[in-house]
């Protein structure tokens, strides 16, 4: 196998999250596989060169499909990523991402004086605004840029 | 309209749902006045849950509510409650719930008490959450400009102070932005209103907006100061508190530069932000505002626990 091929592998199966904004693949990665209980082969490809984007990351996933909450959180971090199942060698499903109006349980209040960072049976929702990006905590009311939530 | 419902924030309510709350506080404000003993709250228990320091807030909620007929029942202190044993929020609420037909809760925590609000099946009231919402000071503020002058719309309304750090401002703002007030917002060099609060009523309401750090020429057309403290203790620098206190410090001389008839607010407790000459002149409205909140409490807790 040469280092060609290697870049350009195909899956089997799995996923291939690709338009990624330049710079944003780790982030996608850790979004949808490190620090869990995964087991899967990841592939990160960060600076391919794009003729929509000019730079792009692709992030390909063997072996699983992405949860709603972890494509919910990829439309944050990078809207105009797009994700292709793939089964079989074919791409069986495109899915273009859309901006949640909520997003509920998986991003962490950046407010420590917040009530859902307390000890609390509470689960975190905020209300997005999409242009510009702000996420609104439903609990402290505080409105916050997306780069201030650890992702 | 009312009753079950929680109050928390502000933007939870509607101009209607103020115009009928003012409309009830004046209703309670003119039974109390006449010397009227009401009793369409007896036999109803109100928990005070407070896990910071209050005096007017507890004070006043407690008066109303013996005033309307009812009881109140308080956790005490809190070291020897059973939160020092480490019993979380969520528990408390539970408990206060089965003893009482309404909570009023203050905490440290921003969004403690819309979170109490889901856990209770009872009426929860905000009495303050962190920095973030105080709504029953923002309607006595209302119901005392109402009285004093009249009108809310229209009204040039100056906020004066730390207009970062005081929860009083922000809720009251908002609650301003209802009534299509002109704000100007004086404040010193760093102690600034945040920029998306100010995007937020602007786009919301459509309302004139004037930042000054000038405190003469903020006040040149208001109808209404409202003044807030500077809180010393979010300075490293006491002496740096203490001089911008004092820069921005309302003294008889500098209303006297204002309207004819402006009158000066203060949600209180007051340090040493307004010279005590002012205390006995026409401008100086802060104690009756907060003898209104007696009324105005009586008209929330009546409201919401039907």
């Amino acid at each position: 196998m040469t280092d060609k091929e290697l870049l350009v592998k195909k899956i089997e199966n799995g996923t291939v999250i690709d338009h990624i904004s330049a710079g944003r693949g780790l982030k996608v990665v850790q979004i949808a596989g490190l620090g869990s209980e995964n087991k899967e082969t990841i592939i990160l490809l960060i600076n391919v060169s794009s003729k929509k984007l000019g730079k792009k990351d692709i992030v390909k996933i063997e072996n699983r499909e992405l949860t709603r909450e972890e494509i919910d959180k990829i439309s944050l971090i990078t809207p105009d990523a797009t994700i292709n199942v793939v089964r079989n060698g074919e791409v069986v499903e495109k899915k273009v991402l859309e901006i949640p109006d909520t997003i509920e349980k998986i991003l962490r209040c950046p407010n420590s004086n917040c009530i859902t960072n307390e000890n609390e049976p509470v689960k975190t929702k905020f209300e997005i605004q999409k242009e510009p990006l702000k996420l609104k905590c439903c609990y402290c009311e505080r409105n916050f840029d997306i780069e201030e939530f650890k992702i | 309209m009312f009753e079950g419902r929680d109050i928390i924030s502000i933007r939870d309510l509607s101009k209607r749902d103020i115009d009928a709350i003012l409309e009830k506080s004046e209703e309670m404000n003119e039974l109390l006045v006449r010397g009227k003993v009401l009793e369409t709250m007896k036999g109803k228990i109100m928990s005070t849950l407070f896990f910071e320091p209050s005096t007017r807030t507890r004070l006043s909620f407690s008066s109303a509510m013996q005033r309307l007929g009812g009881t109140v029942i308080d956790l005490g202190e809190l070291k020897a409650s059973s939160l020092a044993k480490g019993e979380n929020l969520a528990d408390t609420i539970k408990m206060a719930e089965k003893y009482s037909d309404v909570i009023v809760i203050r905490h440290p925590k921003e969004g403690s008490a819309r979170f109490s609000a889901e856990i209770s099946e009872k009426p929860v009231i905000n009495g303050g959450d962190g920095a973030n919402q105080h709504p029953t000071q923002t309607l006595i503020d209302l119901f005392s400009i109402k009285k004093f002058k009249e009108k809310i719309e229209g009204l040039n309304v100056a906020l004066l102070g730390d207009l970062k750090h005081a929860r009083v401002i922000k809720s009251l703002a908002y609650g301003l932005g209802l009534f299509k007030v002109n704000l100007t917002l004086i404040s010193p060099v760093g102690l600034e209103f945040e920029k998306e609060i100010i995007d937020e009523l602007e786009e919301k309401f459509g309302i004139e907006i004037t930042q000054t750090n000038d405190i003469y020429a903020g006040i040149k057309n208001a109808d209404v100061l409202y003044a807030s403290r500077i809180q010393k203790e979010r300075f490293a620098d006491p002496y740096e508190a203490e001089k911008m206190q004092n820069a921005y410090k309302i003294t008889l001389d500098i209303l006297e530069q204002g309207k004819e008839n402006l009158i000066v607010m203060h949600a209180l407790p007051r340090v040493d932000e307004i010279d005590y000459e002012v205390d006995k002149t026409k401008f100086a409205k802060y104690f009756e505002e907060a003898g209104f909140g007696v009324p105005v409490r009586m008209a929330i807790i009546s409201l919401v626990v039907g």
